[in-house]
């Protein structure tokens, strides 16, 4: 097992190298130079001024000397500084935004789970009926639903009309007056439109999958033989085919990832949620450019580092790959 | 079996299709069936709630919503389709390429496959927006080339199995040139997945548009997007719940109606369910 998570933390490395390469060559083939187009209309700024500013930002050098000291940099986690006028650390920006965009995506991921499994095996076990053919109708449905009008619809609903939900934030005015439950409790409640408009655009294609493997393992001869030996229908389902048919989900879990990151812009904009997802549009409004591409980046390897966990939760729980790599 | 009657044993299929051809139409009889100018502001009916002369209301500068929802479905199908045109353009030769030759370039390419895939599409597509300017134009563009992935890999796979067939070595042994081996022996076979594909992808580059229009770096006001309508719904979302409602409903459809063709098509064009 630790051998096989090392090859595979090995294997990391070139796509690693190769995401920096695309960035920074996005980075680099836009037109117009980040630092000194924010400066060329300004009366104030003499050539001068313009050539030392591409000399502070070693626009000067030729370009695999400049990919170089990015890469120099970025070992060592520096992604530079912010454009803005804070000229803060993007790291800095970044990790405080971190932890709203992650508990979103976390509990997105499990409330995805949550419904679309048993959605899948229900749709299996009762393969062509009407609850199967409603139950797909419906998670299709959900796949159509952009994400940012169902937020409306239920900022509407729940939160203008009813009242019952924040719609705005991650913290209610008088938060520093709350106990410590009362904190978290309130803090879930400004997650629960968020987490579900992420989260039901993930079921479709998970419960599908769902089916599909629980109707391959159905067909196996080991079910066969349970039944054979008179093992019950719920006992062979919920306990013998589950188990097998659960595992490629976490593959696709890993793949959601990046879905799940990308949609966080959107998310974060609607509900006004202060995470990565809402830092790298203002970004992109303010065309600060240190921010736009180290938020992409760190996509990139959140993006990486999931699928790395998922091919890890995979092997550790599939005992033909954990005994044929350890 | 006949074809219709095949149709029928597709119920959710045929409703796909229904829904692409009735938004197709619209779409393109837009000029013809829109009560007003999608574009004429009207400063006495500003944020009228739906009525017989406006159907879906007014927004907030007095246009007419089921007008503007009509040319909207003009540019969102248009950004749908070039968009997918372009990344099914790069995906298949891209993909046609590493399968045909196989070895070295197949693992090089497959390996830029993966690394583009890291990359949240999202902050890809908005990273190369902040570097434009949001313009229609340059949507589909960049819509197209962050989403040839999955083509890819999908030719890719149907060449390399394809391409032991007997047919195609028999082809190649009889000296037929790369270049019409690929054109008129492997793609047309690799077709059927190709289309489904496509299909699904149009699905998503609605979705992508309406989504970046509604951040208002997509298709730019006075231009109508089904995403700029609903912009306008979040900011006025106590007073008008029409600009929000049915922007969505028509997003909504569509994107529904490619996903049931597209799934249909898959099955359609499935040996198995034959």
């Amino acid at each position: 097992m630790k051998r096989y998570a090392l090859k595979r933390l090995l294997g990391m490395l070139p796509l690693l190298l190769g995401i920096t390469m695309i960035s920074f060559a996005m980075m680099h083939l836009a037109p117009g130079e980040p630092a000194v187009t924010g400066q060329a209309f300004n009366p104030k700024v003499s050539s001068q001024d313009i050539e030392r500013l591409r000399a502070y930002y070693g626009l000067n050098q030729p370009l695999y000397e400049q990919y170089w000291h990015w890469l120099q940099r970025l070992a060592v986690l520096d992604f530079g500084t912010s454009f803005s006028d804070d000229h803060r650390p993007v790291l800095d920006k970044v990790m405080e935004r971190l932890p709203v965009t992650l508990w979103i995506n976390i509990l997105a991921m499990g409330l995805m789970l949550m419904v679309a499994i048993p959605i899948g095996v229900v749709s299996a076990v009762r393969q062509g009926s009407w609850l199967d053919r409603s139950l797909t109708v419906l998670v299709f449905v959900a796949f159509a639903i952009p994400s940012f009008w169902l937020g409306l619809l239920l900022m509407m609903g729940l939160g203008v009309n009813l009242g019952w939900l924040p719609i705005s934030g991650v913290h209610d005015y008088n938060w520093q007056q709350m106990g410590y439950w009362q904190q978290q409790w309130d803090f879930l409640k400004h997650l629960m439109m968020p987490v579900f408009i992420s989260a039901i655009g993930g079921w479709a294609g998970m419960s599908r999958f769902m089916r599909t493997g629980m109707l391959e393992v159905i067909r196996a001869d080991y079910i066969t033989t349970a039944r054979a030996m008179g093992i019950s229908e719920t006992q062979i389902h919920y306990r013998l085919a589950l188990k097998n048919a659960i595992l490629p989900v976490i593959t696709l879990l890993g793949l959601s990832i990046p879905g799940l990151i990308g949609g966080s812009v959107i998310v974060e904009y609607l509900f006004s949620l202060p995470g990565m997802g809402r830092l790298f549009y203002e970004a992109i409004l303010a065309r600060d450019y240190t921010v736009v591409m180290g938020i992409t980046v760190i996509g990139a390897v959140l993006t990486l580092l999931g699928n790395l966990i998922a091919d890890l939760a995979y092997a550790w729980a599939d005992p033909r790959i954990r005994s044929s790599v350890s | 079996m006949s074809f219709w009657m095949r149709l029928k044993q597709h119920p959710l299929m045929l409703m796909g299709l229904l829904i692409v051809l009735t938004v197709a139409s619209l779409a393109v009889l837009a000029p013809w069936l829109a009560p007003y100018d999608p574009t004429k502001i009207d400063v006495r009916s500003i944020l009228l709630s739906p009525s017989l002369a406006h159907w879906c209301g007014t927004d907030t500068l007095g246009r007419d919503v089921f007008s503007r929802l009509l040319y909207g479905a003009r540019i969102s199908l248009a950004v749908g389709f070039v968009a997918v045109g372009l990344s099914m353009l790069i995906g298949i030769a891209l993909g046609a390429w590493a399968g045909y030759v196989g070895g070295r370039v197949d693992a090089m390419m497959m390996r830029l496959t993966d690394m583009v895939l890291c990359f949240p599409t999202f902050f890809l597509i908005l990273a190369v927006i902040a570097f434009l300017e949001p313009s229609i134009w340059n949507i589909m563009i960049v819509i197209g080339l962050t989403s040839w992935m999955g083509v890819t890999r999908l030719v890719r796979a149907e060449f390399l199995s394809l391409r032991e067939r007997e047919f195609v070595l028999a082809a190649k042994s009889l000296g037929v040139s790369p270049l019409r081996l690929i054109w008129t022996y492997l793609l047309p076979n690799a077709m059927g997945p190709i289309m489904v594909s496509a299909v699904l992808g149009v699905a998503g580059a609605v979705l992508m548009e309406s989504g970046l229009s509604f951040l208002g770096l997509g298709v730019q006001p006075p231009n109508p997007s089904w995403g700029n309508i609903l912009t306008d719904g979040k900011d006025n979302i106590q007073l008008a719940w029409w600009l929000s409602l049915y922007p969505g409903l028509a997003i909504l459809m569509t994107v529904l109606g490619y996903n049931l063709l597209g799934e249909g098509l898959r099955d359609w064009f499935d040996p198995k369910s034959l």
